[in-house]
């Protein structure tokens, strides 16, 4: 991993000529592609972090702001993908990019010139009430209407609010409101250990809870310098794949759901109930939680390598069974088809990770791009590229990636049983974890969650950590949400929410 | 129609839960039981200091665990595997806060099938539905999961005349997960005042009942109990469907004992004094061995 440059906004010269901007600018413009914007604070003020990756590396470039200076050159305007993380960084940090009018709040909505969470020293006595006033008006006058869904929704749902607004004869236009269930877990991570480190990351968006913990241990353990043991790494193969699968079939049943098709309803979510139970078994958790520790994996897992691949196949069978039938429905597909399209111009420029990038020809997968776990020696099928971008495209994408899913799992099963037979005990030092010790340092740390691409920018301490950065896919791909709706907002809005699959706790934080 | 014989094909998938009990997940971590018979040592007080979540404390030289803290990380079980150690079971959820710190005793088979036949005659005596409103108050996520997973062919609530709605008007019970945001105190309460009497609210998972691992700070409370009243709690990070739907049958319970009843204005729209005996959720005089598992019940 090679690191950028670090700009200091000292030199005059360089803020005044937007050295920031253009350095990434200038990047993204020659094939990186833009990751994220994090801020962290240091002793000599706010660190800048804009995160990008470019074929198989990822590195920073970075913007040193003296203490006290609340401003920093935009980089929306050229990186439109970096709009959402100067809204958050307004919000949570009181820092305003120039060059742009004043962005909208979105994870917390504060007056202006009141106390920002971060860099504040050690926890705010008490919650914070955030200021309704500060958000954007919804819009009033004649023939404008405005329909508030949320963030309390009919049905089971996270709480999230979309302002449907109908200004006259144009376009419905559609806004999200995202901060109702900001929870502020960024700032848990401030001085607590490693170990209370990866429950927190397991709790940041809790249905992507393997590849948080591996994003996160991924960091920590670049810090420390070790490598896992390999049968720790199939194991973490096995629990992010189940996860993949579980995360993809919960999206399917959103469709249906959404379709009234009651029998595919019954049949994927008995299905996905079978995935979670499976997890269970393997580690007590129904979502993987407590496996991923930094170092490799708490102990051996519940299943043996036989009876997982026994497991798994019957699941496969009859999972692809109901793929297939539900593809052949006609009713279902043609709800889906030409519905939310994501074109290949707006996925690229908003850099869309995951399953919604992947159906609209951004084809990263930093299981391949940037190998992690075991996926760097297991074979992984090639995915179809496509680029329709509607529904049924992402539906399609879900698919073909539950099959590479149980590829990989029939694979890590087989390492399993190599050797699991000589391994017992558990915990620091045993074959399942290596010790990580009291390091210092900070480093990157990835992971290919079931929503797209997870990163965490994690900095130690003699082995605590002083922050951890989230971005995790929802977050990202959030922010072309509201773009794909072109046409009739309220009929296709189940099947363009189901399609995009994402965690609003992992976009709230 | 292909559908059809398909929905046919795995034949009787369901629970038979809460008339029998069900066999499900030897390996599951239902809850964490404490070791009633050894005293405190070094190990222990090691495993207590290292919660995360401060779970664990030392009551009259034994070993307390609130339930309402617990996420099940494991740490304490690995630390000393003599004291801690976790159980498949699921019915924990309790009336009050209060009744989920136990101390360390037996959890027998007797005391969890004398629960599952109150709940079930419970159900049945009610002799109607069940709606319930659910308000995510900054869940990680995964609590709806499990919510939604008490429509599926397996837990299915509907056969228990348990059904989810929309409108906060016709809900019996206000089903809440998450930490207490600040930015959903407001829709959380409002959305409990216009529920009609009675109303039951149920904090499910270690987050709304405690904040769990995330915790207070300035985004959030430690739960949602300072935002409206709470009578029963579900333990669990997340808490699993049979565990919610235990704790959604011990509400069940006090809509039943509520019914018709006026409200006081100390605890609006929760209970209304004790329980009457013959439906209080801990039947104290009927308990094998009462108070080393469950307090009665704070209301
Ligand atoms: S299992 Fe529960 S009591 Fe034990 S350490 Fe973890 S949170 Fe604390």
């Amino acid at each position: 991993m090679t690191t950028g440059g670090v700009i200091s906004a000292l030199e005059d010269d360089a803020f005044a000529g937007d050295a920031f901007p253009a350095a990434v600018a200038d990047r993204v413009e020659h094939g990186a592609r833009f990751v994220g914007l994090f801020a962290t604070p240091s002793t000599e003020g706010t660190r800048l972090v804009a995160v990008l990756a470019r074929d198989r590396t990822i590195d920073q470039e970075e913007l040193l702001l003296p203490a006290g200076w609340t401003r920093y050159p935009g980089l929306a305007q050229r990186v439109p993908a970096a709009e959402w993380y100067e809204r958050a960084i307004l919000d949570l940090h009181g820092l305003e990019p120039t060059g742009r009018p004043r962005p909208d709040p979105l994870v917390f909505p504060l007056r202006p010139g009141a106390g920002r969470p971060r860099p504040m020293a050690g926890a705010p006595a008490g919650p914070t009430d955030p200021d309704p006033l500060s958000l954007p008006p919804r819009l009033e006058g004649e023939g404008v209407f405005t329909i508030p869904y949320g963030p309390v929704r009919s049905g089971v749902f996270e709480a999230v609010e979309y302002l449907v607004e109908t200004p006259g004869e144009d376009i419905p236009h559609l806004r999200t409101r995202v901060f109702y269930k900001h929870r502020g877990i960024e700032k848990r991570f401030e001085g607590v250990s490693i170990d209370d480190g990866v429950l927190l990351a397991e709790r940041y968006e809790g249905v992507a809870s393997v590849a948080h913990a591996m994003a996160f241990c991924g960091a920590v353990e670049r810090v420390a310098g070790v490598e896992i043991p390999p049968t720790a790494e199939a194991v973490r193969v096995v629990h992010a794949e189940l996860e993949r699968i579980a995360n993809h079939l919960d999206s399917t049943v959103r469709h249906v759901e959404g379709a009234g098709q009651a029998v595919a309803f019954a049949r994927f979510s008995l299905h996905k109930e079978r995935v979670l139970r499976l997890r269970g078994q393997l580690s007590g958790s129904r979502f993987g939680r407590g496996v991923i520790v930094p170092g490799g994996i708490s102990g051996p897992p519940g299943l043996g390598g036989a009876e997982l691949l026994t497991a798994v196949d019957r699941l496969e069978k009859a999972v692809r069974a109901d793929c297939r039938l539900l593809l052949a429905t006609p009713s279902f597909v043609d709800r889906l088809r030409g519905t939310g399209v994501v074109s290949p111009e707006l996925a690229a420029r908003y850099t869309l990770v995951g399953p919604v990038g992947r159906a609209s020809g951004q084809h990263e997968d930093v299981r391949v791009s940037r190998p992690y776990a075991a996926y760097g020696h297991l074979g992984q099928p090639l995915a179809e590229p496509r680029s329709d971008g509607d529904a049924l495209t992402r539906l399609h994408v879900r698919f073909d990636e539950m099959w590479g899913s149980f590829h990989l799992l029939r694979q890590a099963a087989d390492d399993l049983d190599r050797t699991e037979a000589a391994q017992t005990g558990r915990g620091a030092g045993s074959a399942w974890q290596k010790d990580i010790g009291p390091v210092s340092g900070e480093a990157l740390g990835w992971a290919e969650a079931p929503q797209g691409e997870v990163v965490y920018l994690v900095e130690l301490q003699e082995g605590s950590l002083v922050h951890a950065r989230v971005r995790s896919a929802s977050f990202h791909n959030l922010a072309a949400f509201a773009l794909a709706f072109p046409h009739d907002i309220l009929t296709d809005f189940v099947f363009i929410e189901a399609s995009f699959g994402l965690s609003i706790a992992g976009v709230s934080g | 129609m292909p559908w059809i014989t398909r929905g046919l094909s795995e034949g009787i998938v369901t629970t038979r839960y809460p008339r029998r009990s069900d066999g499900y997940g030897p390996d599951f971590h239902g809850m964490l039981l404490v070791d009633p018979g050894r005293g405190v040592d070094r190990a222990t007080e090691q495993a207590i200091g290292e919660c995360p979540t401060g779970a664990l404390s030392i009551v009259d030289d034994r070993v307390e665990v609130d339930r309402g803290r617990c996420i099940l990380c494991g740490r304490c079980a690995a630390l000393q595997p003599e004291v801690f150690r976790f159980d498949p079971s699921f019915d924990h959820s309790t009336i009050g806060r209060s009744a989920l710190h136990v101390r360390g005793g037996p959890e027998d088979e007797e005391t969890l099938a004398w629960i599952r036949s109150g709940l079930a005659r419970r159900t049945k005596a009610l002799r109607r539905s069940i709606h319930i409103r659910h308000v995510d108050a900054g869940s990680d996520g995964s609590e709806e999961w499990e919510i939604a997973a008490l429509t599926n062919p397996v837990y299915d609530v509907g056969r228990l005349g348990i059904f989810f709605t929309a409108s906060p008007r016709h809900a019996d019970i206000l089903l809440v997960t998450g930490v207490g945001t600040v930015g959903m105190t407001t829709p959380l309460r409002t959305t409990y005042e216009a529920m009609p009497h009675p109303k039951v609210v149920i904090a499910a998972g270690a987050d709304a009942a405690s904040g769990g691992m995330v915790g207070p700070g300035y985004a959030s409370r430690g739960g949602i109990g300072d935002i409206v009243p709470v009578d029963v709690y579900v333990p669990g990070s997340p808490p699993s469907p049979f565990g919610l739907l235990h704790g959604i049958l011990l509400a069940i319970g006090l809509v039943g004992a509520t019914r018709g009843q006026t409200t006081t204005g100390d605890h609006p729209g929760g209970l209304a004094g004790p329980l009457p005996p013959q439906l209080s959720p801990h039947e104290p005089a009927s308990r094998p061995e009462p108070g080393n598992r469950m307090e009665a019940g704070e209301t």
